[in-house]
C-alpha cells in the first residue's frame, strides 16, 4: 500500500517536471502576469503537497491503526482533533493564501501610463487586431515589444471568446457587450501560443493566434514596415494572382491595405505572408496548405464563414498562393 | 411477551391486506410506495450514467491522438453537451433523489414519503424530461452549446436549429422533478420523523438530503429563469440576452452559476451523508463530531450561495468584487474540512473493516482530498485566470464529480443494495470493481491537470500534435476504459446478485440506522410498529429496538402513531412529538397523467405546436384539480 | 420487550398545520425565488443602461394600476374571514368571502389584460420590454392559477367536501392567494412605481 503510494507520489512529479519544462506552459512563465501567477502557483503547490502527504497520512494511520498488533482503543479526543485539523490548520493556511492572493491580485492588470493599446476582436473563428496609434490591422497574430505594458482593449460582436496566452498571462473573456482590458508586459522575447479558451461554437479549437514578442528596436522595425501599403507584385505570377483576387469573390471579404480590396468579412491579408499560420491555427503557413485552404477552406475548418473555391483553376489557386505569400 | 408476538402476527396480517400494491403493468402506473419509485428512480439514473459514461468513452476515443478523425467538430460537440448535461442532470440529481426516496422514510422510521403521489411525479417528471431530452440524438439535432450553455453562442441567431431547445427546455422540466422532489424531502423530513427522532438525533444522511433539498427550493429556481428567458428569447423572439436590444450577456452567467455553484454542492452534500453513515458502521464506531458534520452541512449550504462569480472569474467583473467572491471560496474549504476530520477521527478511534462500500469510502477519502485542494487552488484568482477553461477544471471537477460523488454512490450500492433487493453483492467482485476503478479513475483524471498546465483548452475537439499533449491524452483515454470497466464490474455484480446472490438478512453489517431495523426488502408498510427513537444510534443503543407498543390503555399507542391503519404518524417539527397521523393514499395514476401533462406542454414547446401545449396543459390542469379535490379525503 | 411511553397518550394534541400546508409553504419560497430571480435581472439590466425605459418606451401607466394594486391587496382581507368563518363552521361567510376574493382576483387580471392590449409596445420590442411584460405575465399567471384553485375550493365548498374538520384545501389555497397578493408588492414597486423615480 505504501509502497504504491510513494511510487505514484514519485510518477506524480515526474510528470510535474516535465509539465514545467514544457514550451507553452503556464509555469514557464515569459510575461509579468504568467510570472506572478507561476510564483503563486509554486506556493500553493507547496501548501498543496504539504496537506495532502499529512492528512492522507492521518487517513492511513486511521485504518490501520485497530489493526496493528496489541492496538487498543484511542484516546484521540475528537473535538480537539476536528478542532485543530478542521479549523486551525486550515485557517492558517487559507489566511496565507488570501493574503497572497488579495497581494498579487492587487499587482495584476493595473493601467500604466507608457502602456501600448491594441485592440484585439474576436470573431468566428479568428482574431481580428488592431494598434490604433499606429493604424496597423493585422489578424491571428499579435506583436509585442518586450518590456513594455501593453493593455489589449478585447471585443466581440459575436459570442463570447476568451484570450488566452498561457506563458504570457491569464485569461479574459471577450464579451459582446462589454470591452474588457487584459493588461501585461511581455519579458522574454520569442513567439508564443494563444488560443480562444471559451467555448464558441464548431471551431473553438481552432482559434488559436501567435504572439511574437521582439525587442523594442525589433517592434519598432515591425511596426514602420507594416505601415507602408505592400509593394507592387513582385513576379508575373503574382501579378496575376492579384487579378483574380480581385475580380474574385476574395476582395469582397478580405482587405489588403493599397488595393481596391476592403472587404470585412474575414482577415485581413495584408501581411498574410508573414503569418505563421493559416485559418486561426488550423494549418501551418506554406504555399501547399495555402492551396488547399483556397481551394476548399470549409473541409479543413468545417464551419468556417470562408466558402470553398473549387471552381478555381489549379493555376489560378497557384497565382493566388503566389500573391498572398508575397505580401510579407 | 406473548400478547405481544400475537399483537404483531395480526397487525402484520392486517397491514399486509390494506397495502396491496397492483401488480403488472398497472401497478408500475399507478404505485405511490415510495420504495418502488426509489428503486426506479435508481435505475433509470444509473442507465443515463451508463449512457453518459459511453459517451464520454467516445469523446476520449476521439481526444486519443491529435487530429482525429473520428467525431466531427459537431458530434464531439454534442457529446460534450450531452455528456455533462446528462451526468449533472439526469444521473446525479435523480440518484441522489433516488436514494432519498427510498431511504429516508425508513431512516426516519415513517411509513412512506409526505406526498407520495407528489412523489410518483417528480419521478415521471424526471423519466420524461430524459426522454425528451434524448429524443434529440434520435433526430440528430442534440444540443451543442456545452453543459452551461452560454449566450449568445446557444442565442439565435447562432444557434438556430432546435438543438439548443431541447437543452433548455429539458432544464426546465426535470427542475420541476427537482422542486417537487424537494418539497417532499422537506415536508418529510421535518413531519414525519418517529417520536422521539429529534433534529440532533437524525441520521446525518438525513441531514444531508434536508440540506440538498432545502438548497434545491433556493438554487434551482435560478437556472429556471435562466433557461426559461433564454427560451423566450429563442422561441419568441424577446431580448433578455440580446446585446443589440439592451439585454445582457453577464446576466445569463450570473443566473446560471447563481443555481450552478449550489448545484454543485447539492450533488456533493447527499454525497458525503452517505460517507457519513457508512463509515461509522465499518469503524464500528460512532461518528465523531456529529454536531461538527451537523453544522458544516449547513453551512456549506450558507456558504454556497456566495461564491458563484467563482465561475466567472475571468469576465471581467471589477477586481473587488472578484477578490470578494474569492475569499469566500476559500472560506468554504472550511466545513469541508471539518466534516474530513470527523470521518478520520471516527476511523482513528475505531477498528476498521475493509468492506467493499468502505473501500469506496476510503477511495472517496483520497479522491476528494485532492479535488477540493485543486477546488482551492482554482479559488485563487490569479491562478484561476491561468487554468479557468482548461483541462485543469476538467480535472478538479471530475475529481469532485466523478470521484467524490461517485464513489460514495457505488459504497451506497454495495452497503444499500441488500436492503433494497434482498441480495448481497459480491464483495470480491466488489474489490475488484473498486480497485479498477480506482486505479483507472486516478490515472485517467490526474494527467489533467499537467493538460491544462500545457495549455490545452477543454472543449476542444481535436488538438496539433507538437504540444506535449499527445501522450497525456492518450493514457487519460486509456484509463477512462479501465475505469469504465470498473464501473461495468459493478452494474455486472449487481446484476449477477439477483439471480445467484445470498439473501440479505435484515441488518448485514450490524449497522446503527432505523432502516436496518426491518426486513431486507422491507414490507410494503416498512415497519408493523412506529419505532421511538431515544438515541442517535437506534440499533447500536436498544437492543432490542424501542417501538410503539400497546400502551396501559388499550393499544394506545399504536393508534397515536396510526401503526393500525394505512397511516404514518405526524410528529412536530423540532422534538418529534406525535401530534396526528397522515393516511397514506391508495394507488393513482393522476401522478402519471399530470406528468404527461406538463411533458405536453415542453413537447408543445419544443416543436412550437400550440395544439399540443394548450392539451398538455389541459390535461395536466385536470389532473391537479382532480388531485386537490381528493385531498381531504386522504387525511385522516 | 421495552415499551415506549408516548407522551401522545396522555397530552392533548395540537394537530398543528397539516403536511401539504408545510408542502406550500416551500413551494412559495422557490417561486419567491423566481421573482427574485427576475426582479434581479431586471435591477441588473437595468443598472447596465443609460436610460430606463431603454429606447424611449413609455414608464408604466400609475393611476389604474395603484387603483387595481389596492384591489388586489385588499382581496386578501376577505381571505382571512373566510380563514375564520371555517374554523367556525360559518359555511355562509365562508362562500361569500370566497366569491368576493375571486372577483377582485378577475378584476385584477382583467386589468392587467386590458394593459397589455392597450400599451403600445409588446414584450419583444427591447429587453425592457421583455422584462417589463415577462415578469408582469408570469404575475398574472399566478392569479389565474389562484383563481383556478379559488374555483376548485368554492365547488367544494358548495358540494359540502369542505368543512371545520376537512379544512386543507382552502387553508392551503388562502396561503397561496396571499402569497400572490405579496409577491404583488415587490413586482409593482420595481416595475411600476420605481421607473417614476429617478433613471
Ligand atoms: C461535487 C462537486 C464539487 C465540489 C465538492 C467542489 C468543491 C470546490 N470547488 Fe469546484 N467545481 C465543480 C464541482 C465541485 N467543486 C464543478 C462541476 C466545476 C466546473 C463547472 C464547469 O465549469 O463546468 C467547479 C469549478 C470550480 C471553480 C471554477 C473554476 C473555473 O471554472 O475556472 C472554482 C473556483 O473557485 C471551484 C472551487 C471549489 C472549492 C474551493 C471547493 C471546495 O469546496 C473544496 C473543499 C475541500 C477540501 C479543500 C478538501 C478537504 C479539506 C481539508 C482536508 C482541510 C484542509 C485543506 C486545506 C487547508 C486546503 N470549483
Ligand atoms: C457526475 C458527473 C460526471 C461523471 C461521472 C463524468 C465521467 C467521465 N467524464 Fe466527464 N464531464 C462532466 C461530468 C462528469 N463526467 C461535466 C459536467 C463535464 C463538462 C461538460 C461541458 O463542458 O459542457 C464533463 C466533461 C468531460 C470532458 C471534457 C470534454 C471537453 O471539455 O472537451 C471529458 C474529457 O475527457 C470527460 C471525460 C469523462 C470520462 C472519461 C468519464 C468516465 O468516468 C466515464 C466512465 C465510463 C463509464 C462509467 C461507462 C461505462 C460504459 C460502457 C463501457 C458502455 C456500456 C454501456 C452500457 C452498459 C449501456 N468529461
Ligand atoms: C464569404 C467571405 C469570404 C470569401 C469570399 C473569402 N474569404 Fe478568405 N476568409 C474568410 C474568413 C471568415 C476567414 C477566417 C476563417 C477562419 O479562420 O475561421 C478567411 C480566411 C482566409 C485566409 C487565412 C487568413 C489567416 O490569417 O488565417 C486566407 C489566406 C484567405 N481567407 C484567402 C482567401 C482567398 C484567396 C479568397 C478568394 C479566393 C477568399 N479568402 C475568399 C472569409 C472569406
Ligand atoms: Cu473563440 Cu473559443
Ligand atoms: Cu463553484
Amino acid at each position: 500500500m505504501r509502497r504504491v503510494r510513494i511510487l505514484v507520489f514519485v510518477g506524480v512529479c515526474a510528470l510535474l517536471v516535465t509539465g514545467c519544462g514544457a514550451a507553452n506552459s503556464i509555469v514557464n512563465p515569459k510575461g509579468s502576469e504568467a510570472k506572478s501567477i507561476a510564483g503563486i502557483w509554486w506556493v500553493a503547490f507547496g501548501l498543496a503537497t504539504f496537506v495532502y502527504v499529512v492528512v492522507s497520512g492521518l487517513i492511513i494511520y486511521a485504518i490501520t491503526r485497530g489493526h496493528r498488533k496489541g492496538a487498543r482503543t484511542s484516546g484521540l479526543r475528537e473535538n480537539s482533533f476536528i478542532w485543530v485539523g478542521g479549523v486551525i490548520v486550515p485557517v492558517l493556511i487559507l489566511a496565507v493564501i488570501a493574503v497572497l492572493t488579495v497581494q498579487t491580485t492587487a499587482s495584476l492588470r493595473a493601467a500604466s501610463p507608457d502602456e501600448l493599446h491594441i485592440d484585439v476582436t474576436g470573431k468566428l473563428w479568428w482574431w481580428g487586431v488592431r494598434y490604433p496609434a499606429s493604424g496597423i490591422v493585422t489578424a491571428n497574430e499579435l506583436h509585442l515589444p518586450a518590456g513594455q505594458p501593453v493593455d489589449i482593449h478585447l471585443t466581440s460582436d459575436n459570442v463570447v471568446h476568451s484570450f488566452w496566452v498561457p506563458q504570457l498571462a491569464g485569461k479574459e473573456d471577450v464579451i459582446p457587450g462589454q470591452p474588457n482590458d487584459l493588461r501585461f508586459t511581455a519579458k522574454t522575447v520569442g513567439t508564443y501560443i494563444g488560443e480562444c479558451a471559451e467555448f464558441c461554437g464548431l471551431q473553438h479549437a481552432h482559434m488559436g493566434f501567435r504572439v511574437v514578442v521582439q525587442t523594442p528596436a525589433d517592434f519598432g522595425r515591425w511596426v514602420a514596415r507594416r505601415q507602408i501599403a505592400p509593394s507592387e507584385p513582385v513576379s508575373d505570377e503574382a501579378a496575376k494572382g492579384a487579378t483574380i483576387f480581385d475580380a474574385q469573390a476574395c476582395a469582397g471579404c478580405h482587405t489588403i491595405r493599397g488595393t481596391s480590396a476592403n472587404g470585412k468579412v474575414g482577415p485581413d491579408l495584408t501581411d498574410f505572408g508573414s503569418r505563421p499560420t493559416i485559418g486561426a491555427g488550423a494549418l501551418e503557413n506554406n504555399q501547399q496548405n495555402l492551396e488547399k485552404w483556397i481551394r476548399d477552406a470549409p473541409a479543413i475548418k468545417p464551419g468556417t464563414a470562408m466558402p470553398s473555391f473549387r471552381s478555381l483553376s489549379e493555376g489560378d489557386i497557384a497565382a493566388i498562393t503566389a500573391y498572398l505569400e508575397s505580401l510579407k | 411477551m406473548a400478547i405481544h408476538t400475537k399483537v404483531n402476527e395480526q397487525l402484520e396480517h392486517e397491514l399486509e391486506e390494506k397495502w396491496t400494491d397492483e401488480p403488472g403493468i398497472p401497478g408500475f402506473f399507478n404505485t405511490v410506495d415510495h420504495k418502488r419509485i426509489g428503486i426506479r428512480y435508481i435505475y433509470t439514473a444509473f442507465i443515463f450514467f451508463f449512457a453518459a459514461g459511453a459517451i464520454a468513452l467516445v469523446m476520449r476515443v476521439q481526444l486519443a491522438q491529435p487530429n482525429s478523425h473520428v467525431l466531427s467538430p459537431q458530434t464531439y460537440n454534442e457529446f460534450f453537451t450531452m455528456h455533462g448535461t446528462t451526468m449533472i442532470f439526469l444521473f446525479n440529481t435523480p440518484v441522489l433523489a433516488g436514494f432519498g426516496n427510498y431511504l429516508i422514510p425508513l431512516m426516519i422510521g415513517s411509513r412512506d414519503m409526505a406526498f407520495p403521489r407528489l412523489n410518483a411525479f417528480s419521478y415521471w417528471v424526471f423519466v420524461l424530461s430524459g426522454i425528451l431530452l434524448y429524443s434529440s440524438f434520435v433526430i440528430g439535432h442534440a444540443p451543442d452549446g456545452g453543459w452551461f450553455a452560454y449566450v449568445p453562442l446557444t442565442n439565435t441567431p447562432y444557434s438556430s436549429g432546435i438543438n439548443i431547445d431541447f437543452w433548455g427546455i429539458a432544464v426546465v422540466f426535470v427542475g420541476i422533478s427537482t422542486t417537487v422532489g424537494a418539497i417532499n424531502f422537506i415536508v418529510t423530513i421535518f413531519k414525519l420523523r418517529a417520536p422521539g427522532m429529534t433534529l440532533n438525533r437524525m441520521p446525518i444522511y438525513v441531514w444531508s438530503m434536508l440540506v440538498f433539498s432545502l438548497m434545491a427550493i433556493f438554487a434551482v429556481p435560478a437556472v429556471t429563469v435562466a433557461a426559461s428567458l433564454l427560451e423566450l428569447d429563442r422561441l419568441f423572439g424577446t431580448s433578455f440576452y440580446h446585446v443589440a436590444g439592451g439585454g445582457s450577456v453577464l446576466l445569463y452567467q450570473h443566473l446560471f452559476w447563481f443555481w450552478g455553484h449550489p448545484e454543485v454542492y447539492i450533488l456533493f452534500i447527499p454525497a458525503t451523508g452517505m460517507i457519513s453513515m457508512i463509515i461509522p458502521v465499518f469503524s464500528r464506531h460512532r461518528l465523531a463530531g456529529y454536531i461538527w458534520v451537523a453544522t458544516a452541512l449547513v453551512a456549506v449550504a450558507f456558504i454556497s450561495f456566495g461564491v458563484w462569480v467563482h465561475h466567472m472569474f475571468a469576465t471581467g467583473v471589477p477586481a473587488l468584487a472578484l477578490s470578494f467572491f474569492s475569499a469566500v471560496s476559500l472560506i468554504i474549504t472550511i466545513p469541508s474540512g471539518v466534516q474530513f476530520f470527523a470521518w478520520i477521527g471516527t476511523m482513528w478511534k475505531g477498528v476498521v473493516q475493509f468492506r467493499t462500500a468502505m473501500l469506496f469510502a476510503i477511495g472517496f477519502l483520497l479522491i476528494f482530498l485532492l479535488g477540493g485542494i485543486t477546488g482551492v487552488m482554482v479559488a485563487i484568482l490569479p491562478f484561476d485566470w491561468q487554468v479557468t477553461d482548461s483541462y485543469f477544471v476538467v480535472a478538479h471537477f471530475h475529481y469532485v464529480l466523478n470521484g467524490a460523488v461517485v464513489f460514495p454512490l457505488f459504497g451506497a450500492i454495495y452497503y444499500w443494495l441488500p436492503k433494497m433487493t434482498g441480495k448481497m453483492l459480491s464483495e470480491r467482485l466488489g474489490k475488484i470493481s473498486f480497485w479498477t476503478m480506482f486505479v483507472g479513475f486516478n490515472v485517467a483524471f490526474f494527467p489533467m491537470h499537467i493538460l491544462g498546465f500545457l495549455g490545452m483548452p477543454r472543449r476542444v475537439y481535436t488538438y496539433d500534435a507538437g504540444l506535449g499533449w499527445d501522450g497525456l491524452n492518450l493514457v487519460v483515454t486509456i484509463a477512462s476504459f479501465v475505469f469504465g470497466l470498473g464501473a461495468l464490474l459493478t452494474l455486472f455484480n449487481f446484476l449477477w446478485s439477483q439471480r445467484h446472490g445470498e439473501s440479505a438478512p435484515p441488518d448485514p453489517w450490524r449497522a446503527d440506522t432505523l432502516e436496518w431495523a426491518t426486513t431486507s426488502p422491507p414490507p410494503e408498510y416498512n415497519f408493523a410498529k412506529i419505532p421511538v427513537v431515544t438515541s442517535r444510534d437506534p440499533l447500536w443503543d436498544e437492543q432490542p429496538l424501542r417501538v410503539a407498543e400497546p400502551g396501559p390503555e388499550p393499544l394506545s399507542a399504536l393508534t397515536a402513531t396510526g401503526a393500525l391503519e394505512k397511516t404514518m404518524p405526524v410528529t412536530e417539527g423540532m422534538d418529534a412529538k406525535p401530534q396526528a397521523t397522515l393516511g397514506i393514499p391508495e394507488p393513482s395514476y393522476l401522478p402519471f397523467v399530470a406528468a404527461l401533462g406538463v411533458g405536453g406542454l415542453f413537447v408543445g414547446l419544443l416543436v412550437k405546436a400550440a395544439l399540443i401545449g394548450v392539451i398538455g396543459v389541459g390535461v395536466g390542469a385536470l389532473a391537479v384539480v382532480w388531485w386537490l379535490w381528493r385531498t381531504d379525503e386522504d387525511l385522516r | 420487550m421495552s415499551q415506549a411511553t408516548l407522551p401522545v397518550t396522555t397530552a392533548p394534541r395540537d394537530r398543528g398545520y397539516s403536511t401539504a400546508w408545510w408542502g406550500m409553504v416551500v413551494l412559495i419560497t422557490t417561486e419567491a425565488m423566481i421573482f427574485l430571480a427576475l426582479l434581479s435581472a431586471y435591477f441588473f439590466i437595468r443598472a447596465s443602461v443609460p436610460r430606463w425605459p431603454i429606447g424611449g418606451l413609455p414608464e408604466p401607466e400609475l393611476h389604474r394600476s395603484v387603483i387595481f394594486t389596492v384591489i388586489l391587496l385588499a382581496s386578501s382581507i376577505p381571505i382571512v374571514w373566510m380563514e375564520v368563518a371555517l374554523k367556525r363552521g360559518n359555511m355562509r361567510q365562508v362562500k361569500g368571502t370566497l366569491l368576493l376574493a375571486f372577483l377582485m382576483g378577475a378584476a385584477f387580471l382583467g386589468n392587467t389584460a386590458y394593459d397589455y392590449t392597450h400599451m403600445d409596445f409588446g414584450w419583444r420590442v427591447n429587453a425592457y420590454s421583455s422584462l417589463f411584460w415577462g415578469i408582469i405575465g408570469l404575475h398574472a399567471l399566478h392569479v389565474l392559477v389562484g383563481l383556478l384553485m379559488s374555483a376548485t375550493v368554492q365547488v367544494k365548498v358548495w358540494l359540502g367536501k369542505v368543512s371545520p374538520e376537512r379544512h386543507t384545501t382552502p387553508e392551503v389555497f388562502a396561503l397561496y392567494w396571499h402569497f400572490v397578493d405579496g409577491v404583488w408588492i415587490f413586482v409593482f414597486t420595481s416595475l411600476i412605481l420605481s421607473p417614476h423615480f429617478g433613471r
